[in-house]
């Protein structure tokens, strides 16, 4: 996949556009980790981008290049027309307050030896907002939102809750200072699928609530579908398709997202586990030295010697659907399985 | 640590020389890491050293009765296995299904017999081809670790040792149960990794873990596991920590294997996605006990628990339309520390009546090996019903 362009980059009035992201760490030898290169997309206001792939691709990285954690090695980052790469020290912290991050771990992310309420409560006395009253009262507001009680919990420490109380939480801190735009990074695949739903619910309900953008990175395609209204498949640093979510899992165009959506296992014993999903060669390549090309060319079952030679660029295939492949799915399949049955019979 | 190096030690009876083997000597759960204890050796078993002649009984595999695993803590006795029983026939696949804190992961160990040695109390049989391995000592357990039950962890990176090389690692136990020379034993070692779908094995089996990614990693470990051909496998959330495409592959692979080698495997997991194509039967866990079991068609399609529909519809699909509700299950497991009386689930059930709250129900067997403990049970066609709105949901799309 593993494409470069910027054609999936909608009108100027997103609320957070990222453009021709690079994040590259330092490695022995004087090598370098290509963790992301040339990522560029948008969020509208109200809208909840899915940023799916698998570990190691990117994602997190690209989350935590949005809020500035660390900065991007190049790359333009725009929110609610703030260009964030070249803001100050002092700048950036304001600015950060109305963006947000929800992490993995709740459990590793929130501070064991302090008391529920003082978590909560920090964003605002960290920016001197409120009388003590006041405080107490947002914290008891925000906390009975994420379906939490104040008085019941508020003296209480993280190692007390379980993880899908420490992700309400966490959530609740989140939300303290009306974020816009909140990054959240996982949340969900840490928990049992009966705690998860909880929280996908409860995202939702505070998406509503406080009219909150949300960027969802997760691998699980599933999750993702059910949250997002666009989503973004990233490969090794590259974007590979970017699809309203509907879209995307009905015509996946890119062999990578194919793919993807033919491992998620099926709660139904009337259908077969993918054979296509086997066929994927396992290993990610190193973003050491990422492949020439198309960076997917080395897993990919449509490869052919032009996708060693030339980048594949973003371009348009349906209205809002882009990806970047020499050899798209031809035609809109239904699912990741036709798709690969389809490939064996031209072959 | 723990590497028995000589294999020419353990040709006599192992069995006389309890303290011989290093790291095997203390209780096993404190080796988790240590991969030479689970594999086993693909020999026959005449050749085995010093082992039992174990029965080759026309029975089933493996014969749980009324198990029950508690661990003494200071809030009291936690009934993390409260009385399983079930039995696994040659060759089948047992899905093993709860949330976290269910006791699936404690039974596979009880089974194993790989528990701490202190504060645990332990009751009930497990039968392994007719031979009861409940009250074994571990230096007998040890006949059978490896060379007639392998195990696979839920993390690959915790349950290889980081200073050993992978062939030594895959070596270890076929030397300790076989005997067999070095350079035989690695030839093996790289044919075994061939098989699990390693490229270039031969390169593979001197590297140490850290050079190898997640999904690489559990491969190892089924070839570890898989080194002395067992005949029953126990797998506990091998893919969990696992990518999606890469959790596909494992789960192929150990289907594969697991067809090729004739083995009985129990796959422990929390995800009904993982277990719906790839087992013959499962059980439901809920509270440390069995709360359903069925042929895994059976339990799709006429689920009578309601934990079981609960688990069902609590996750999303790709077939579902963005945005749609999904169905959580309120609250959160019962502490099994302090069980109420009444059906354990009742405190989230919403279906649950007064006897719910009063009586415990049995697990009572309603035929073709379907078993379910309830009071209110799902109503006939209404799980049918679910699956089939679910099989249409997208459009069609999925339906395959």
């Amino acid at each position: 996949m593993a494409g470069s362009g910027r054609a999936q980059l909608r009108d100027s009035t997103a609320l957070l556009r990222v453009e021709n992201l690079v994040v590259e760490f330092p490695a022995a030898g004087g090598r370098r980790v290509h963790a992301v290169s040339d990522v560029s997309f948008d969020v509208l206001e109200g809208e909840t981008l899915g940023l799916v792939g698998e570990s190691g691709c990117g994602k997190s990285t690209t989350g935590r290049a949005v809020m500035q954690l660390p900065a991007p090695t190049s790359g333009r980052v725009r929110f609610e027309d703030q260009e964030l790469t070249t803001l100050s020290g002092d700048q950036l912290r304001r600015t950060r307050t109305r963006l947000q991050m929800i992490f993995q771990d709740p459990i590793s992310s929130l501070n064991p030896r302090r008391r529920v309420c003082d978590i909560v409560a920090e964003p605002l006395a960290i920016w001197g907002l409120g009388t003590p009253e006041e405080r107490r009262k947002r914290v008891a507001e925000v906390l009975d939102a994420v379906g939490l009680d104040a008085d019941s919990v508020g003296d209480r420490r993280p190692h007390e809750f379980s993880g899908g109380q420490c992700q309400r939480i966490s959530i609740a801190r989140a939300l303290m200072l009306e974020p816009k735009l909140v990054i959240c990074d996982e949340p969900v695949s840490a928990l049992d699928v009966s705690v998860q739903a909880q929280i996908l619910n409860l995202l939702e309900d505070m998406k509503a609530r406080y009219g909150l953008t949300l960027i969802f990175i997760a691998h699980d395609l599933a999750v993702v579908r059910n949250v997002s209204d666009r989503v973004a498949v990233m490969y090794l640093g590259k974007l590979c398709e970017v699809a309203p979510a509907d879209e995307l899992y009905r015509a996946p165009a890119h062999p990578y997202t194919a793919t993807l959506l033919a491992s998620v296992p099926v709660p139904d014993p009337g259908v077969r586990p993918d054979p296509a999903a086997d066929e994927i060669n396992a290993e990610l390549p190193s973003p050491l030295a990422p492949p020439s090309g198309c960076r997917f060319r080395t897993r990919c079952p449509r490869a052919q010697a032009v996708c060693a030679e030339r980048e594949p660029e973003m371009r348009e295939v349906a209205a809002g659907h882009y990806a970047a492949c020499h050899f798209m799915l031809d035609r809109p399949v239904l699912a990741g399985h036709t798709v690969f049955e389809e490939r064996k019979s031209n072959a | 640590m723990n590497h028995p190096t000589k294999p020419g030690g353990f040709a006599g009876t192992p069995m006389n020389h309890p303290t011989k083997p290093g790291g095997f000597a203390g209780t096993p759960m404190n080796h988790p890491t240590k991969p030479g204890g689970f594999a086993g050796t693909p020999m026959n078993h005449a050749t085995r050293p010093g082992g039992f002649a174990a029965p080759r009984g026309a029975g089933p595999l493996l014969e749980v009765d009324d198990l029950r695993t508690q661990f003494l803590t200071g809030r009291g006795a936690v009934r993390a296995v409260d009385g399983v029983s079930f039995s696994l026939d040659r060759g089948r696949t047992l899905g093993v299904v709860g949330e976290s804190g269910s006791g699936k992961t404690v039974l596979a160990r009880s089974i194993m017999g790989l528990l701490p040695t202190t504060n645990v109390v332990r009751s009930g049989t497990v039968k392994y081809d007719g031979q009861k391995l409940t009250g074994l000592a571990p230096a007998e357990l040890r006949e059978f670790w490896g060379a007639e039950i392998g195990m696979v962890f839920q993390d690959p990176m915790t349950s290889l040792n980081p200073v050993v090389r992978i062939g030594r690692q895959i070596t270890e136990t076929m030397r300790f149960h076989l005997g067999i020379p070095d350079n035989e034993a690695r030839a093996r070692a790289v044919e075994l990794l061939r098989s699990v779908g390693i490229p270039d094995p031969e390169r593979r089996v001197r590297e140490y873990p850290h050079q190898l990614s997640g999904g690489m990693r559990q491969r190892v470990t089924i070839a570890i596991a898989l080194a002395c051909g067992p005949k029953l496998l126990l797998a506990d959330e091998p893919t969990t920590a696992l990518d999606v495409t890469v959790q596909a592959q494992i789960l192929s692979l150990l289907g594969r294997q697991q067809r090729e080698r004739f083995m009985a495997m129990i796959l422990v997991t929390h995800d009904l996605g993982v277990v719906a194509g790839r087992t013959d039967e499962i059980a439901v866990m809920y509270a440390g006990r069995i709360v359903e079991k069925a042929p895994t068609p059976v339990l799709f399609s006429d689920m009578k628990m309601r934990y079981t529909q609960a688990l069902f519809r609590s996750i999303p699909r790709v077939t579902d339309p963005g945005h749609k509700r999904l169905q959580a299950i309120g609250g959160r497991p019962p502490d099994l520390a302090a069980p109420a009386r009444g059906c354990s689930f009742a405190p989230r059930c919403p279906y649950a009546q007064q006897r719910c709250r009063d009586e415990t129900p049995p697990l009572i067997e309603v035929g073709s090996g379907h078993a379910y403990a309830c009071w209110y049970p799902v109503e006939a066609g209404e799980a049918e019903a679910d699956l089939v709105t679910r099989r249409v949901a997208g459009d069609g799309v999925w339906a395959r």
